[in-house]
């Protein structure tokens, strides 16, 4: 039960990028098309749910142990960077479709806020281990979800006729703003 | 480079929010009042402006291949500064900017000035480029919590200056895309970009 809390909390009541603001650069960098919104998520959840599992770790084994959790910041960022460039060398030599599939979105998650905030939540709500990745995933799937439908309405919005000073960034800002709108209605959900 | 002319390119021509739409996840997440968004946007020019100097004095120490790294381990010392700083002195901003003080870390412009301009610059440049960016991120994210404070909860800075609770959406999460939707387009059409 406990888990289903957490994984609509997170899907659909606390949409990472819809009702917390992480990984916004992405949605709106990637959204253009349908087809690299799909890659971008499937990166972003495999990445995150590695992510948390090491950081877990590292905080409780050894932050905890020896005293020096105002490192975190530093220690994560750190930890998230080797990570995304040791699983780019591993799928290079496993899995070669899956590496040109991801292509440049690999190398971009390092910066992006949503795995590190995901990480440093999932400390903050002291979970343990496995609710920490159910965590994770269902973010990842809220991510996908957001990112998904904003690509298909912002390949519709080319075809549309928009005025001159909104086109581009300005109306894909507000179409997310409409989508934010009607994802508060699963506010109050859980 | 002429300083007046960076200076310049970092509040309007790139103005790191409005033009080059960098780092929006703070941007859209602090912004509930004017406040919030300059306190928001000074943690962030002082953390530009320390990482800049630093990546542009040992630009010729680092090997090109773990520059990022090594940038990004800068970066996150200055930022864990300003945590500790903020929580210290100003623990009220702290609490209310909350998760996304870490998160400066992961801010793409700051990592985007010290890989595309302070590792190629001198010194003095870059504290500057710093400066500016950080001058054209506070602008952005006070206009945006102003307007969103001024719709929402009909204050500025605090200050109510009509009775009542204000328009609820603008406080909340599609209030700031859609607060941000429209004024990029007016500060794109004042510069004269459309």
């Amino acid at each position: 039960m406990e888990y289903i809390f957490i994984i609509i909390g997170a899907i659909f009541v606390n949409n990472i990028v819809l009702a917390q603001f992480l990984g916004i650069c992405p949605y709106m960098g990637v959204s253009a098309k349908v087809s690299t919104s799909v890659g971008m998520s499937g990166a972003v959840m495999f990445v995150m749910t590695l992510a948390t599992i090491v950081t877990y770790l590292i905080y409780n084994f050894i932050l905890i142990p020896l005293d020096i959790t105002f490192l975190q910041t530093i220690s994560y960022i750190l930890v998230i960077a080797s990570l995304v460039q040791m699983v780019e060398i591993i799928l290079k030599k496993v899995s070669p479709a899956l590496y040109q599939a991801l292509g440049i979105f690999l190398p971009l998650m390092t910066t992006n806020c949503a795995i590190l905030g995901v990480a440093i939540l999932a400390v903050q709500n002291e979970y343990h281990l496995l609710q920490g990745v159910v965590f994770a995933i269902s973010h990842a799937i809220g991510f996908g979800l957001a990112i998904i439908l904003f690509a298909g309405i912002r390949e519709q919005l080319d075809l549309v006729d928009v005025p001159k000073g909104m086109r581009g960034a300005p109306a894909a800002l507000v179409v997310a703003g409409i989508m934010a709108l009607a994802f508060m209605g699963f506010a109050g959900l859980v | 480079m002429d300083k007046i002319k960076i200076l310049k390119r970092g509040i309007i021509k790139d103005n790191p929010v409005f033009v080059l739409l960098l780092g929006l996840c703070p941007v859209l997440g602090v912004t509930t009042s004017a406040f919030n968004g300059f306190g928001m946007g000074m943690a962030t020019t002082f953390v530009l402006f320390m990482s800049n100097f630093v990546v542009s004095i040992i630009k010729n120490f680092i090997p090109s291949k773990v520059r990022i790294p090594s940038f990004i381990v800068v970066i996150a010392s200055f930022v864990t500064i300003t945590e500790l700083v903020m929580e210290a002195f100003l623990p009220d901003l702290f609490d209310a900017l909350g998760l996304f003080i870490p998160l400066i870390v992961v801010n793409c412009l700051v990592l985007g000035r010290s890989e595309a301009f302070a590792s190629k610059n001198d010194t003095f440049s870059a504290v500057t480029d710093g400066l500016a960016m950080g001058i054209g991120f506070t602008l952005a994210l006070t206009a945006l919590g102003a307007f969103r404070e001024i719709l929402g909860s009909y204050s500025l800075f605090g200050y109510s200056f009509i009775e009542g609770d204000g328009m609820l959406v603008f406080v909340l999460a599609p209030g700031a895309f859609i607060g941000l939707g429209y004024l990029t387009a007016i500060f794109l059409k004042i510069i004269g970009e459309r």
